[in-house]
Formats: structure tokens, sequence, C-alpha cells
């Protein structure tokens, strides 16, 4: 607690025996009307003070339909109509609930925040052979830090000495620690379980993986959900209307219709209490919160609440086949020659391909293994989706897809013991403008997503993989994986091109894309929802991307789904259980039956279980229905 | 120019709200937003305004709506 919630809690205790005390002396001895107001104008005092001085405070601003200026009304006007008791008991039930709501909602903040809370405090630093305990901001880029057991890593790095033994759970929701050797990546975040390691930083604290996270999940709170904005601009007419129909309420039945003054107005009191709005305006971006909250803590970033409800609505989740669903390692599987040795394949492959980064290239290149003379090309031309185009060591060489050769006017040969494996891509080469052979590249499906998507499909939602591979391989794996709908042979801007026509497709529901953040930037960006996978490394696909997720599990998919779903269910929840309260309240209070005390229950009452309910958001697990 | 600030002491989430619809409204605010959950505020005011002086209009109007939560400078 807060010390203004301790003060707030003594001033409620202490009116709370003054006000025992008054009733029991007023039932038991017959005073003057007086008296009884002096009696119970003193607990009254002594918890409302405040709002009576904030309600006068704000009048003066110009802002009258304030919560405390309406309490105060609603009070005093209990006093004038002689309802001593009352006015004094909801004055302290209203300052009840309020302490209960602001400990509620601070406790439920604070645990969430924590939740997200990953960051460092500070580093070990080793400067001039000694350790010095530093802010993680003061530490450069390549210096040497020590990280104790227990300690948070706190800036990326590779490790120098020491097996590690890290929990990364804070970054990815994984729960097993992971084992590090000598010169393996460390991400800041994650927790040294093992025993003390040395590391040298690779960049400063603002480029860590830390820094990121943090900085996307403070920015999240401004992308609001269409719901909170409605919960807002609701609130702006809501007191306003409440207030009128209770001036309405007071003046016109014992004008018109001959009703007593008294009973209208009390009436109308009741409607003051309740014109708060209040517990909307606290749980929807409260449940919004706890909804990242938990997400973030089973590594699903979720960049704003408004996604959350656009995920909440998926019909349509497409993938990008290399590296959502496969592991994306590449690695050569075997090599078909024509009229070439292997060897002399594998060189001049690898040598074209040496200046570009895509995974089939590389593994080419880390297949050849050895040092590539980059004098040996004399020009070069990367086709994006079709392949490479060079001279080297003076031949022209092609190396790329089948379209490539077709370019070319080349037809690939098969040559003896050329077993097409199904699930291989093909790089073909030629050289000199002769077909020369070609060079098997097999990537491995992830153990969970067959799984993955059954879980989608169940749910009702469509799924899609898209592929730059020949339509022969994009069969094979999304037919194995049981995916909806395969297209293959697609070039960047094709998947863009795909994504966009399908993006119309229904309506009501939308579509997101699954990428690893590499080279599909453009398309995170089109889709209704862009997730990027295991994107911590690239800063590209953080900031194209609307979710993502801190490692490449594709199951983190349908739980980010789930997570919305959920989320949005409370958030309903709040919005209908909230309203329809007091909407009860109003009309119980208008025909007579409520009193005050329900009125006091239907606008704190209301706002303290919408508050736990809305924490629920939080807490997701496989139980969870999608 | 963005700068974020932690508040202190925002405890309705209704006046976060309305803050934020005041700061807004304030000159040379491009745009604004008060977070009662992170409790954080950011401000991004338009290019080459006076930023400290702005924030003194944002500081006012910020104590007019919640006198009791300060902005962490």
């Amino acid at each position: 607690m807060t010390r203004r919630q301790k003060k707030t809690l003594i001033r409620v205790i202490v009116s709370a025996a003054l006000f025992a005390a008054a009733f029991a002396v007023t039932h038991f001895l017959p005073l003057p009307w007086w008296a009884e107001l002096m009696l119970f104008l003193a607990p009254y005092l002594v918890v409302g003070y405040d709002v009576i001085f904030k309600a006068a405070r704000n009048m003066i601003h110009g802002q009258v339909f304030d919560e405390c200026f309406l309490m105060v009304i609603a009070t005093a006007g209990a006093f004038a109509v002689k309802e001593y008791p009352e006015a004094a008991a909801v004055m302290l039930l209203y300052q009840v609930g309020e302490l209960f709501q602001s400990v509620a909602v601070g406790r439920s903040r604070r645990s969430i925040a924590a939740l997200m809370d990953i960051r460092p405090d500070h580093a070990n630093v080793v400067r001039g052979g000694e350790e010095i305990s530093v802010s993680p901001d003061e530490v450069a880029a390549g210096e040497e830090i020590v990280v104790r057991a227990g300690e948070r890593v706190p800036l990326d790095g590779v490790i120098l000495s020491g097996a590690a033994s890290v929990d990364t759970a804070a970054l990815t929701g994984e729960s097993l620690p992971r084992d590090l050797g000598v010169g393996e990546n460390v991400f800041s975040g994650s927790i040294n379980v093992g025993s003390v390691f040395r590391m040298r930083t690779t960049g400063t604290y603002k480029e860590s993986a830390v820094s990121k996270i943090l900085e996307l999940v403070e920015r999240s709170a401004e992308r609001k959900a269409k719901s909170e904005n409605f919960i807002t601009k609701f609130a702006r007419y809501y007191t306003p209307a409440v207030v009128i129909s209770a001036l309405l309420l007071a003046l016109i039945p014992p004008l018109l219709f001959n009703g007593e003054w008294e009973v209208w107005i009390h009436r109308a009191l009741i409607f003051l209490v309740v014109s708060c709005p209040c517990a909307l305006v606290i749980s929807v971006p409260l449940s919004f919160f706890s909804g990242m909250g938990g997400a973030s803590s089973k590594g699903i970033l979720i960049k704003g609440a408004s996604f959350i409800e656009a995920l909440s609505r998926v019909g349509t989740v497409v993938f990008d086949k290399t590296g959502t669903l496969t592991k994306g390692s590449f690695g050569v599987s075997d090599i078909h020659t024509n009229g070439v040795s292997a060897a002399e394949l594998l060189d001049v492959a690898a040598v074209a391909e040496s200046y570009s980064n895509h995974p089939i290239a590389q593994s080419i290149v880390r297949a050849h293994g050895k040092h590539i003379d980059p004098s040996r090309i004399s020009s070069l031309n990367e086709l994006p989706g079709l392949g490479i185009k060079a001279v080297i060591d003076g031949r022209e060489v092609a190396a790329g897809s089948e379209r490539l050769m077709e370019s070319l006017g080349i037809s690939p040969v098969c040559g003896e013991g050329c077993s097409h494996d199904m699930r291989s891509s093909c790089v073909h080469v030629a050289v000199g403008n002769k077909y020369a052979g070609h060079i098997l590249i097999s990537d491995e499906v992830k153990s969970d997503a067959k799984e993955a998507v059954s879980v989608l499909k169940a749910a009702g939602i469509r799924t899609v993989m898209l592929t730059g591979d020949s339509a022969r391989v994009g069969n094979e794996v999304g037919s194995s994986l049981g995916v909806d709908e395969i297209r293959s042979e697609l070039l960047p801007e094709d998947k863009v091109a795909v994504t966009e026509s399908m993006l119309g497709d229904d309506k009501k529901r939308t579509l997101a894309f699954v990428g690893d953040g590499i080279n599909d930037a453009p398309v995170l960006t089109r889709a209704d929802v862009g997730i990027a996978m295991g994107a911590l490394g690239s800063d590209a696909a953080i900031e194209a991307a609307d979710v993502v997720l801190t490692d490449d599990d594709p199951m983190k998919v349908s739980l980010a789904v789930r997570i919305a779903k959920k989320t949005m269910r409370i958030v309903r929840e709040n919005i209908i259980f909230a309203l329809a309260v007091k909407l009860a309240v109003l009309v119980l209070g208008a025909l007579g039956i409520a009193n005050m005390w329900i009125a006091v229950f239907a606008d704190v009452g209301v706002a303290v279980i919408a508050i736990l309910n809305a924490v629920r958001a939080m807490r997701v697990d496989r139980s969870d229905i999608i | 120019m963005r700068k974020t600030f932690d508040l202190e002491d925002l405890d309705c989430a209704n006046c976060a709200a309305k803050m934020e619809l005041g700061i807004k409204k304030l000159d040379g605010v491009k745009d604004a937003s008060v977070s009662f959950m992170t409790q954080k505020m950011t401000v991004e005011a338009d290019d080459g305004v006076d930023f400290d002086a702005l924030m003194k209009k944002v500081v006012k109007t910020v104590r007019k709506i919640e006198p009791d939560c300060r902005i962490i400078m």
C-alpha cells in the first residue's frame, strides 16, 4: 500500500467507528434533528473531506461532471432530505470502494508490469583488470563483463569463458535452461542459472535485446484498441447523460405529476452515484494490459491492444514456409553432376553464392567450407527469387531455380543416380551456358509445425503456406503438415500480392502473416496482423511486425490467438457486466426499489469485480480453448 | 521530438483519459498518450516547438486535472 492508501485506510476506520457510535446513539436516544445531523456529519467529514475539497476545486476548473462533485451532490442531497445515516454511509462506502479499487489496480498493474520487467539493474564490467559494477547503459560494445550465478545478463554478447547455462524464460517463455559454450551468443535479459561466466559485449545497452523488448512493451499502451477508444468516448457522454436524467427525474414528477419532492430528489441522487464510468474506464485497458503481460511472459510481444483485437478475429493465417514451419537451417544433402566433378560444381556454386545472404546460398557456402577468393568474380547479378548470374574465372555461371535455367534456355539433365528427394530444394548450376548439375538442399520441418497447423484448423482458421520453392517441394511439405492452401514458386513481391489478394476475402475476419523477418518485412506490414518469428535479431522485422515472437516455436501463433480471444472475451464481459448492473440500478432507482447503498455497490463494487476479472487475462494455459 | 515521462500517483483511469485529451489539445502537440497502466506519458511535439516551454503547459494541464499526479522529469 502506498502512503496515501494507508492514510485513507486510517480515515475509513476512524469514520466507521464514529458512524457506528452515531448510529447507536441516535437509535437509543431521541435527539433533535440538528444533533443527529452533527453526529453523522462527523464521520462524513472525516472520510470525505478530500472528496469535497476536490469537488470544489474541479468545479472552479469547470469540470462539473467530475466523480467527486457528483458524490458530494448526492450525499449533500441525502442530508437535505434528512437521510443523515444514508449520506454518511454512502460517503464511507464510496471511500472504501475507492481504496479497494486503488489497491487492486495498483497490485495488478505491478504484477503485470513485473511479468514484463526484464530490465537488468547492473553490469559487472572488467576495466583495467578490475571488476566494477556499473549501470548497463554505461557499458560500451566490446567490453568484457562477468555474469555471476543468478544474475541477469545485462547486454548482448558472446561467451568468452565458462560454460554458461541460461534461463531465457523472460525473453522467450521457454523454461528449459539453455547451455551455451564459448563463442556462442547470449541475449541480454536471460538469467544465468549455471556458474559464473565471462562474456564480451557485442553492442551497447540501447541496441540490446532487452532494450528492444522494453521499448516495444512500453509503447504498446499507445496503440489503443477500438473498444478502448469506444469506452473513453462513451464515458464522455455517459456521465452528462445520467446527470441530466437525474435532474429530469428530480424535477418532472413533482412539477408535472404532483410527486413528492423528497421522494424524487432521493431517487435522482441514486442516479448521480452510478453516473461514474470508472468500472469501464479502468477495466477495459487493464484487461488489454494484462493480456499483453500474459503474452509477453510467454515470449509473445504484442505491439498494442488494437492487435489483440485483430488477432482475436483472425480467419486466415498465412505462413511463409522457410523459417516458420521449417527450421530454415539448410544443408547440402546431395550433388548431382553433369560433366564436371562434384567438388568443382560445389566450388563454382559457392563462389557464385558467396555474396548472397539467402539461407540456401549460405548453406552452399558452408558446405564448401574453404576460403573464397572474391577476385575470382568479375561480375555478379542477384535475381531475387531466381538465383544468381555471375562471371567467375572468366566463365559465365548461373546458379538458381529451374526457372532461371529456363530463362537462359538451358534444360536440366538428370544424370545417373539422380533420385529426387521430394522435400529438397534444388539449385541448378550452369557453367558457360552448359548444364553442369544440381545441388540438393534440404530443410527440416519443425517438430511442432504439424500440431501448430492442426490447432489453428481446429479453431476454424484457414491456413495457407507460401514458399519460393518449387511446387514439388511446396506441395510435399505443405500436405505433410496439412495446410489448407499451398502457393509455391513465389518471388518476394508475389508474396505481397498473394497476401493482399486474400486480405479482402472476409470482411469480419482478419489475416495474419507469419514470417521469420528475413526478406518479408513488406508482407508483415501489409497483413492485418504481421507476426515475426524469432525476430529479436532483426530490427527491420521488429519494426514491421505487429506481434513479435521471441523464439521460433510455431505453436506460439495459436497461443497468441488464444490469448487474444480470451482477452477480448474478458473485455466484453466487463463492458456488458458493468453496463448491465448500472442500467439495472438506474431503472430500480427510478422506480424507488434500489437505495443508495446498492447504487454505491453498482459504482465501486462493480469496478472492483471488473478489475479482478480483467486480471484473469494474464493467465493463459493450454486448457484455454482457442 | 517525442519524449516519455514517468508519472507518479496517477490513480484514476478516467483522469488519465482526460489528461490525454487535454494535452492533445495544446498548441504544438502533435500527439500525446497517457497510459494509466504503465504510468507513463508520451508527448510528441510539432517540429520547431520549444519542448521545455511546451512541457510547462503540459504540467499545468496535468495539475489542473489531477493535482496529486506528478510528472518525473
